[in-house]
């Protein structure tokens, strides 16, 4: 089935004229009808629009147009600006919101070649670990349907699993990529702050956010980030860096590179079975040649306290241009203020709420030398803690997350306990590094995926692509799909 | 740091957010657990330490000064949800 391949496998069969890139969408689409009812990963997907980009795509191959994504069907968290698709962030603020513009990341996607289709569903505004804030109901993680496919885009991890779709997009501001990857079972990119434009990406946390590629295996993320990076004028924060042929760095070795292990990584919390895998893998990588350091992160503990200020403080001031003036739903109100409160209070979840009411709290007269400034001096302790790990090791590896997928409804009604389930992903947003994950195996009953998180310097995105895809290669995880 | 206490009601008109009785409450409750949480960041001395606003810092980020293409006017007010004549229709603000 054309849905199963990988993006390297079916550019190699579309380059061939073995399949038609019709082909390869109808079977994406026949498998959204056959199993998103049940994974619920699709917010909404527009098949003529898909079919007709797959036409014209079909064209250019004929034509002997050569780009690397032609003919390869992308599905789209529904944080990211498509040209005349809907944007929701899973929210009802938005209305009928039409994108009016195409996303860099996504118009750099479509010049080579994708057929991007697809609203992958979210937690409400990237706000969530599980996909439950979602205004529109919860995505089920496709090994196990009662449970949650981690998040905030476990939509964009469900619909890879699920082989809805070759690829898909979501964005990073505190594990929003690596942990759904992990509860998953695929491979999910963070790239460093800056490498890609977020211009056209729905801002969370201005300073943390990320677009990222979940993909079926390294070689596609490498792909991915390839096209996607680079700076963009419309994007201050984007990199003036070059961007390096990421393919090029997975040669498979990785004798005489360091990876770090951090102690404070493996203690309290940690189930055993995720352990045992991540003990596996480390092992693993000592076989393939690389020397394994024990290092110290030792402000990890102050992470997510440290982050729970610093993105609700900016999501405060983002969301502010939620108001029901230029877009989305209005309710009216007498005057200015009373239409903002209304339309926001009838518009927002309950965890964007509290997120805005937090944020809003610790930027507050009186609060925010003690709430916010501190954050950012922590957050700067955080950081230097990681580059100087760096300066003994060329990555770090760790868990994705402390535990296999949750169940729907377990961590729901208590926000800490949801929050602390991106304790090992937060700090490499809060660092401005990058991070991947990757599956390292399973859980024994019920069969559940595992996530080995590999995180790497600044700019580093090849050390981090060669030392995931060694491990790959050398495993059979990343072929093991869920039976649908 | 301040008290784990938090003025659910003040803070949400900063915010304007309009919060029922109940929604203010069940806040009060969550946040109050949140914030006793965060306090932990007391426990660092940050003495001499320099905040952190971006982690890959970049000073005087120009673009040339030229014209670029922009939204067409239709497509800018495509979602508004009230318009007439071009414009943004909103409640009467001065008096």
């Amino acid at each position: 089935m054309l849905n199963q391949l990988t993006i390297s496998e079916l550019t190699a069969k579309l380059d061939r004229r073995e399949v038609s890139a019709r082909e390869a969408t109808q079977a994406c689409l026949d498998q959204i009808a056959r199993v998103d009812g049940q994974v619920k990963a699709f917010l909404s997907h527009d098949a003529a629009d898909a079919l007709a980009q797959a036409d014209a795509a079909d064209q250019q191959i004929k034509a002997d147009v050569q780009k690397p994504l032609l003919g390869v069907p992308i599905a789209v968290k529904d944080v990211l600006s498509v040209k005349n698709q809907p944007l929701n962030c899973a929210s009802k603020i938005l209305g009928n919101y039409i994108s009016p513009y195409d996303a860099t990341a996504i118009e750099k996607l479509k010049a080579a070649g994708a057929i991007v289709f697809g609203r992958l569903n979210m937690d409400e505004f990237a706000m969530g670990s599980s996909t439950e804030n979602s205004a529109f109901g919860a995505t089920r993680n496709p090994w196990d349907l009662e449970r949650a496919p981690g998040g905030s885009s476990g939509g964009s991890a469900a619909a890879v699993v699920a082989q809805e779709c070759i690829a898909s997009l979501g964005s990073d501001t505190g594990g929003s990529i690596r942990q759904p990857a992990a509860l998953c079972g695929c491979v999910g990119l963070k790239p460093t702050y800056g490498r890609i434009s977020r211009y056209g990406l729905v801002a969370f946390a201005s300073s943390l956010d990320q677009i990222g590629p979940f993909t079926k295996d390294v070689r596609d993320a490498a792909t991915l980030l390839g096209v996607m990076s680079g700076q963009d004028l419309r994007d201050s924060t984007s990199i003036p860096a070059p961007v390096p042929d990421y393919a090029a760095a997975l040669t498979g070795e990785i004798k005489g590179l360091k990876i770090g292990l951090p102690k404070e990584y493996m203690v309290g919390g940690l189930d055993p079975e995720v352990k045992a895998s991540v003990d596996a893998a480390v092992k693993k990588y000592q076989d393939l040649g690389a020397e394994i350091v024990e290092i110290s992160l030792p402000h990890t503990d102050y992470a997510v306290a440290t982050y729970y200020i610093i993105a609700t403080a900016e999501a405060s001031a983002n969301l502010a241009r939620f108001d029901g003036i230029r877009y989305g739903a209005r309710v009216d109100g007498n005057d200015p203020i009373e239409l903002y409160s209304k339309t926001r209070g009838a518009g927002f979840g309950p965890e964007v709420k509290r997120r805005i009411i937090l944020g809003t709290y610790v930027l507050s007269s009186g609060y925010y030398d003690a709430f916010y400034l501190r954050a950012q001096k922590v957050r700067t302790l955080i950081r230097n803690d990681f580059l100087k790990a760096f300066e003994q090791v060329d990555a770090i590896v760790t868990p994705t997350t402390p535990t296999a997928a949750f169940k729907l409804g377990e961590k729901s009604g208590d926000p800490l306990q949801m929050y602390l389930s991106d304790i090992f992903t937060i700090s490499c947003n809060l660092a401005g590094i990058c991070g991947l994950s990757l599956p390292c195996g399973f859980t024994k009953t019920p069969q559940l995926p595992i996530g080995l998180q590999l995180l790497g310097k600044p700019f580093g995105e090849e050390t981090l692509l060669k030392l995931a895809h060694a491990y790959e290669q050398s495993t059979d995880w990343h072929h093991q799909f869920p039976v649908l | 740091m301040a008290s784990a206490e938090i003025d659910v009601k003040y803070v949400a008109h900063l915010a304007r957010l309009a919060l029922s009785p109940d929604e203010e409450k069940q806040l009060g409750a969550q946040l109050g657990s949140i914030l006793g949480y965060i306090e932990k960041l007391r426990e660092l001395d940050v003495t001499n330490v320099e905040p952190t606003a971006h982690a890959v810092p970049l000073v005087n980020v120009t673009r040339v000064d030229a014209v670029q293409p922009s939204l067409p006017h239709d497509e800018a007010l495509r979602n508004a949800p009230r318009k007439a004549g071009g414009l943004f229709i909103v409640p009467k603000i001065v008096e």
